[in-house]
C-alpha cells in the first residue's frame, strides 16, 4: 500500500534474504510497541472512568473496568458548566469554520492565479506573519481596542485565516485546477467569480473537506485564546471548562459531595471523575476520528506537494 | 538621421500595459482579496504598532501616544534581571531537547509503516498513532496527570516492584523530559504521516532497480528512502528552529506548577505572567519583542544556511 516494491510477477517465488526476515521481525515488534504506547494510556483512562473509586485508587484497573459503575458519568452529564462548554464549543466551531473556509478560499484562489498582479507581494505579506508575529500584549491590546474582549466574535474572527492552511489551499488550486478549463471558460465569457463558483468550487470538494477538518479541530481544541479573551463563564468553550474543573480541586470535591460524604471516599471519587471528564472531553474526537482521519492524511499529502 | 522610437518598443511601456491589462482582467479577484487583506492588516499588522510600547512606559490610563518614551530601559532591565539566565536556559534547553528528540521517532515510524507488509496491521497502527494529535492539549495534559499521578498505572507498577512511588509532576528536573516525551506521544503519528507522504511519492523503479542489484532492506532504506525525506525533514527542522524561543507556551503553561517552576518557566510563560497577570504591559512587550526578533533572525539564518548547503529552503 505504501510502496509498490513487491509487485513483481506472482508466479515467481520471491526469496527473502535472512537480513530481510530479521528486519521484518523487528519492524513488526516496533510497530506493535508504538501501537501499545499510544493505545494503552487512552484505554486505561476509559477503563478507570468506568470503575469503582476504590479500585482506581488502589491501582487495580488496567485493561478492564473493576467494579463497573457509572456514577462519575452521572455527575459529568448533570454538570451545567460542562454542558454549556460543549454547546459553546459547537457554536464556535460551526460559525468559526464557515468563516475560515470562506476567507481562506477568498485569498487562496486569487493567489493561485499566475497572472494576478501583486501575487508575490500579497503572498509575502501573509507568509511574513508566519515568521514574525506581534508579541502577546500588543495583540491583546489590539483586540481590546477593537472592543472584542469577552464577545462571541473574538472566538471566531481572530485566526480566521491560518496561513499554513491558506498555502495548502493555494497549492491545491495551482496543481489540481486545469488551466485549459479556465481559459475555455474565459473564452466563453465567464467572469472570474463565475469561474470560481461554477467550475472551481465543485472541483475543490477534497480541499474544502480538508480545510473544514483542520479548522474545526483547531476550534474545538482552542484553550489559550479563550483563557485570555473571555471573562464570563457562560461563554467558555469546552477545553477551558475542562481545564478549570480538572485543576480546581474544590470544584471536583463539590461534585463528589453529591454522591458520598465520607472524606476518603470523596477523594477517590474525585479521581474517577477526572477520568470521566477526560473521556467526556475527548469523546467527539475519538468517535468521529476513524471516519475522518483519511481526509487528514489526504490533506497532508496535498500540503506536502510543495512543502 | 531621424531616429524613430515607437511606444511599444520601450521595455517599461510593455510591462505597464501588461499589468494594466491583468488588473482589468481580474478586477473581481481584487475585490475578493479585499476582505482577507483587511483581516490581515487589522489582526496581524495593526498589533505591530503596539510594539512601540516596549520603548515606552505604557499604562492603561493613557493612550500609547501619550505614554512617556523610555528607550531601552525595559530591555536593560530584562537582560540584567536575575530571571534572565534561568529563562534563557529553560527556554533554549527545552526547545533544543524537543527538536532533537523529535527528529528520529517520526522518521522511524514512517519507515516502519512504509515497509509494513500486512496492510490491516499497518493501517491500524497508523490510525492509532495519528489519533493523539487530535486530543486537545488540555486533555493530553489531563491524561498525563492521571498516568503520572501517585495512584496512576506507572506508580502502581513502581509500587508493585517494591519501590516508593514518585511524584513525577513535582520534580523540577523531570519537567523537560515529561514535556518532550508527552509531545512525542501526541505528535509522532502526525509527523510520521508527513514523511509517509514523501515516501509514497518515491519512484518504485528505484526500489526495483535496488532489489535487482541485490540491496537488502536496510540498504534500500539508507540509499533511497532517507534521501527522499531529507528535503521534508529539512523544511520541518527550519520551521522548528524558528520556534526555539517561542516554544509552545500553551502546553508549558498547563504543565507548570509551583513545584517545577524553576525548570518550567520559559520566556513565553513569563511574558504571559508579567503581562496579563501582573499587568506590566511595557516590560512584557519588550521581552516578547526580543523573542520575536530573535526567532526571526534564527529562521532567516537557518534558512540561508540550508539554502547553501542543500537545495532546500523555505524561501
Amino acid at each position: 500500500m505504501y510502496s509498490k516494491q513487491r509487485q513483481t510477477k506472482k508466479n515467481r517465488p520471491i526469496r527473502i534474504s535472512k537480513s530481510d526476515v530479521f528486519f521484518y521481525i523487528i519492524n513488526y515488534i516496533f510497530l506493535g510497541v508504538c501501537f501499545l504506547i499510544v493505545f494503552f494510556p487512552v484505554w486505561n483512562v476509559v477503563m478507570c472512568s468506568l470503575s469503582s473509586p476504590q479500585a482506581v485508587i488502589a491501582g487495580r484497573v488496567t485493561f478492564l473496568p473493576v467494579g463497573l459503575n457509572f456514577n462519575a458519568y452521572r455527575q459529568v452529564f448533570s454538570n451545567s458548566m460542562l454542558m454549556s462548554g460543549y454547546r459553546n464549543s459547537i457554536a464556535y466551531a460551526v460559525v468559526g469554520t464557515c468563516i475560515n473556509i470562506v476567507m481562506t478560499i477568498m485569498i487562496a484562489w486569487p493567489l493561485s492565479r499566475k497572472d494576478f498582479l501583486g501575487r508575490k507581494f500579497l503572498t509575502a505579506m501573509f507568509f511574513f506573519t508566519m515568521i514574525f508575529a506581534a508579541p502577546l500584549i500588543p495583540t491583546y491590546l489590539n483586540i481590546r481596542r477593537l472592543g472584542l474582549i469577552d464577545t462571541f466574535a473574538v472566538m471566531v474572527i481572530p485566526g480566521a485565516i491560518s496561513v499554513y492552511n491558506m498555502i495548502i489551499a493555494r497549492t491545491f488550486f495551482q496543481s489540481s485546477i486545469p488551466e485549459e478549463m479556465l481559459e475555455a471558460a474565459e473564452l466563453d465569457g465567464a467572469s472570474d467569480m463565475q469561474a470560481l463558483f461554477l467550475l472551481v468550487l465543485p472541483l475543490s470538494k477534497a480541499i474544502i473537506a480538508v480545510l473544514v477538518l483542520y479548522y474545526a479541530v483547531s476550534h474545538w481544541n482552542t484553550y489559550f485564546n479563550a483563557l485570555i479573551y473571555l471573562n464570563t463563564e457562560s461563554k467558555f468553550p469546552l477545553q477551558l471548562v475542562l481545564r478549570t474543573i480538572l485543576s480546581n480541586a474544590a470544584q471536583l470535591q463539590e461534585m463528589a459531595s453529591s454522591i458520598s460524604d465520607a472524606e476518603s471516599a470523596k477523594l477517590a471519587l474525585v479521581e474517577v471523575m477526572k477520568y470521566a471528564i477526560i473521556v467526556f472531553g475527548s469523546l467527539p474526537v475519538l468517535l468521529l476520528y476513524p471516519f475522518v482521519q483519511k481526509y487528514f492524511v489526504k490533506g497532508v499529502m496535498i500540503g506536502s506537494l510543495k512543502g | 538621421m531621424t531616429f524613430i522610437q515607437s511606444k511599444a518598443s520601450s521595455p517599461y511601456s510593455g510591462r505597464l500595459k501588461r499589468s494594466a491589462k491583468s488588473v482589468r482582467r481580474h478586477w473581481q479577484l481584487y475585490l475578493l482579496v479585499l476582505f482577507p487583506v483587511a483581516y490581515l492588516i487589522v489582526f496581524s499588522y495593526l498589533p505591530m504598532y503596539g510594539i512601540v510600547i516596549a520603548f515606552k512606559d505604557y499604562n492603561i490610563s493613557q493612550t500609547i501616544a501619550e505614554s512617556p518614551w523610555v528607550g531601552l530601559k525595559h530591555f536593560r532591565a530584562f537582560f540584567t534581571s536575575y530571571q534572565f539566565p534561568r529563562l534563557m536556559a529553560n527556554t533554549i534547553g527545552l526547545s533544543v531537547y524537543n527538536i532533537v528528540a523529535g527528529i528520529f521517532p517520526p522518521v522511524l515510524l514512517a519507515l516502519a509503516l512504509n515497509y509494513c507488509k500486512h496492510k490491516l496491521f499497518g493501517k491500524a497502527v497508523q490510525m492509532v498513532t495519528y489519533m493523539p494529535y487530535f486530543i486537545s492539549t488540555v486533555l493530553v495534559i489531563g491524561l498525563l496527570n492521571q498516568m503520572l499521578s501517585l495512584t496512576g498505572p506507572i506508580n502502581t507498577l513502581i509500587k508493585n516492584l517494591g519501590y516508593t512511588p514518585v511524584l513525577f509532576l513535582g520534580e523540577a528536573k523531570l519537567f523537560k523530559t515529561i514535556y518532550v516525551f508527552s509531545g512525542l506521544w501526541a505528535n509522532t503519528g502526525y509527523n510520521a504521516v508527513i514523511y509517509l507522504a514523501a515516501l509514497a511519492s518515491v519512484n518504485p523503479e528505484l526500489y526495483e532497480a535496488a532489489i535487482v542489484d541485490g540491496a537488502s532492506i536496510w540498504q534500500r532504506i539508507r540509499h533511497i528512502d532517507v534521501p527522499s525525506i531529507l528535503p521534508t525533514a529539512t523544511i520541518l527542522l527550519i520551521m522548528s528552529c524558528g520556534k526555539v524561543l517561542s516554544v509552545g507556551y500553551e502546553k508549558v503553561l498547563l504543565l507548570q506548577n509551583d513545584l517545577n517552576m524553576a525548570n518550567s518557566d520559559i520566556i513565553s510563560t513569563y511574558v504571559y505572567r508579567i503581562g496579563l497577570i501582573s499587568m506590566q504591559y511595557s516590560f512584557s512587550t519588550a521581552v516578547g519583542l526580543f523573542q520575536s526578533v530573535v526567532s526571526l533572525l534564527i529562521v532567516t539564518g537557518v534558512n540561508a544556511i540550508s539554502g547553501r548547503v542543500s537545495e532546500t529552503s523555505l524561501w
